[in-house]
């Protein structure tokens, strides 16, 4: 570990501060401004999180080192998580742009909440002590509650943040109570601390500490047993804050849940063998949880709340191989996860007929017909959703079920294909809907340049995907992923 | 003498409490506050009583960290509470189920 004076530390943490003096400062400005501007704010937003993304990956803090006595560190890993993070939130405050004015929900706070809840994600991806991926996830968290509740008009929407905040808190207590046995049984915070006293320390107490953790955790990600929350949460929520909710906090939570487990809790230890299993549990748990609960759903939100809970668990799948190859491949598919959803997400902002916002399923029926290239966007999604070779859904699983092969997991990989063969029933179901039914009304066409804009660039990414971004997204995770081993 | 495993035990039993609280009350929302509370400060007690069997002050650090982040939480809590209470005039759980749940 290097000595850096303080003035150092600043200088690789500075996108990180960055961060959270331009939330300051448009917070300020929103209030003098007093409800004027509200989308200057958020382009102001947009500009600061590029500035970040170009600060991450050139300034100083894409050099490797260890920051305030092992807290953070800036390394391959945190960089490309950080990455993914930051234009997952810039597309976040784009699709919010036409919506939120519509229904007059047209507020400042929400850019700078983002903001916030970035600054979080992006600490807590850079964590290597426990006390500072505590503090990342509950800055995360408190203004991800907020932004649940952010229509405070509406029951669905109050009723949805105290559903998640009550919950997301008892999951924080869980996570706590680990991280306190576990640092009484090694006596130490720091990930690389922890890993060196795993050796001698007493091991029961150590692996009670590590469930509490790993429930904790698995709680952010949304992936069964702890997965109760999810489908309230986004049926409640206004859209545009579910597509972010869908997006970066997934990827941001998935990561940490990496670090953590591969960093305090490394192979060389012996320690893999205690978290394998669980992890093993919960993937199961969660690609069955999702498969079937999602046949039933009528909402198409809460149809993408079950879908995210099923992709959780193949993400957890590559986890659960332990190998610099298996996070290689959960960084892979939750990029390409963060695309499909947004993409997804963009598609369901679309659905808006005259007397509000259309979330059922059969409001989609016979939208070939009335609206060809949203039909044809959505149907693509469906498809890369499931995981339909050409598309890029197909590579994210792929690139999963090799890692666990090679790590010998082949009963997870053998109930990974049969639930993934249940889960396209029912995204084909919304692709039979779109293409074969009698057609409904047909939606307003003003859904805004920026939603629109979205919804393609995801589709052309999905759809092209192997050609433009699969070769490039292969070299970054596996050097990221490295970084960890 | 009251040792480190005394500690444990009370704290882990006001975990319990805390979690059990939360789960088996379906009155009042402000109860399930005060459960999490006090699954904040079970774990406080575990940090501290960690700390000083360790001789390391670590521990006493992470549990001031856990009160402000509890404040903070508290605070998010009732001002959620607040609006969910001005949309419909009471804060009973049981009818929190607008969506199928």
């Amino acid at each position: 570990m290097t000595d850096l004076s303080i003035w150092d530390n600043i200088s690789f943490a500075f996108p990180e501060i960055f961060l959270a003096i331009a939330a300051m400062v448009l917070l300020l400005t929103g209030v003098f401004l007093n409800g004027k501007y509200v989308r200057e704010i958020g382009y102001g937003a947009v500009a600061v999180l590029v500035i970040a993304l170009f600060l991450v990956n050139f300034g100083t803090a894409s050099q490797d080192a260890v920051l305030f006595n092992g807290a953070f560190v800036t390394d391959g890993f945190g960089q490309f998580s950080k990455s993914v993070i930051y234009i997952a939130a810039i597309f976040a405050i784009i699709l919010s742009d036409r919506f939120m004015d519509r229904e007059r929900l047209a507020r400042f706070e929400y850019p700078v909440l983002i903001l916030l809840s970035v600054l979080g994600m992006s600490l807590m991806v850079a964590s290597t002590d426990l006390i500072s991926v505590y503090m990342g996830i509950e800055l995360q968290s408190l203004s991800l509650y907020i932004l649940a509740t952010f229509n405070r008009d509406s029951r669905r929407s109050t009723e949805a943040g105290l559903k998640y905040f009550v919950l997301g808190a008892l999951s924080s207590g869980l996570m706590l109570y680990g991280m306190s046995l576990i640092y009484g049984f090694t006596g130490a915070t720091t990930f690389e601390a922890i890993a060196i006293a795993a050796d001698d320390a007493n091991r029961i107490g150590l692996v009670f500490g590590m469930v509490f953790l790993i429930s904790g955790l698995a709680f952010k990600v949304s992936a069964a047993p702890f997965h109760m929350w999810t489908p309230d949460v986004y049926e409640g929520s206004p859209t545009p804050v579910t597509a972010f909710f869908a997006a970066a906090p997934k990827f941001a939570g998935m990561a940490i849940f990496a670090r953590v487990l591969v960093e305090a809790f490394p192979a060389a230890t012996g320690a893999l063998s205690d978290w394998q299993q669980v992890i093993v549990l919960v993937s199961i748990l969660s690609m069955v949880v999702g498969a079937f609960s999602a046949i039933a759903q009528k909402n198409i939100k809460r149809l993408m709340a079950y879908s995210s809970i099923g992709h959780m668990g193949y993400a957890l799948m590559g986890l659960a191989a332990g190998t610099s190859q298996g996070v290689s491949s959960v960084l892979i598919y939750m990029t390409i996860y963060v695309i499909m959803t947004i993409g997804t997400f963009a598609c369901i902002l679309m659905m808006r007929r005259p007397e509000g916002m259309a979330e059922n399923i059969s409001d989609l029926s016979g939208l070939a017909q009335t609206r060809p290239g949203m039909a044809i966007m959505f149907s693509a999604l469906m498809f890369s959703l499931a995981g339909i070779p050409i598309f890029l859904g197909f590579f994210a699983k792929l690139y999963v079920f090799m890692a666990a092969v090679n790590a010998g997991l082949f009963v997870l990989v053998v109930i990974g294909a049969l639930t993934s063969v249940i889960a396209t029933y029912y995204y084909l179901r919304v692709v039979k809907i779109i293409w074969m039914d009698e057609p409904a009304p047909e939606f307003e066409r003003d859904e805004g340049a920026g939603v629109k804009g979205v919804a393609i660039l995801s589709t052309v990414l999905i759809v092209a995907g192997i050609a433009v971004i699969m070769p490039f997204l292969n070299v970054a995770a596996d050097a990221a992923a490295a970084t960890l081993f | 003498m009251i040792g480190l495993g005394h500690y444990l035990t009370v704290a882990a039993i006001l975990f319990a409490i805390g979690a059990c609280g939360i789960f088996i009350n379906r009155k009042n929302v402000i109860i399930i506050l005060m459960s999490i509370e006090l699954m904040l400060l079970a774990v406080n007690i575990n940090l501290v009583a960690f700390s000083q069997f360790l001789g390391d002050l670590v521990g006493q650090v992470f549990a001031f960290m856990v009160l402000t982040v509890a404040a903070a939480e508290a605070a998010i809590g009732l001002a959620i509470l607040v609006t969910f209470f001005r949309n419909r005039g009471d804060i009973a759980v049981d009818d929190a189920n607008l969506m199928k749940n």
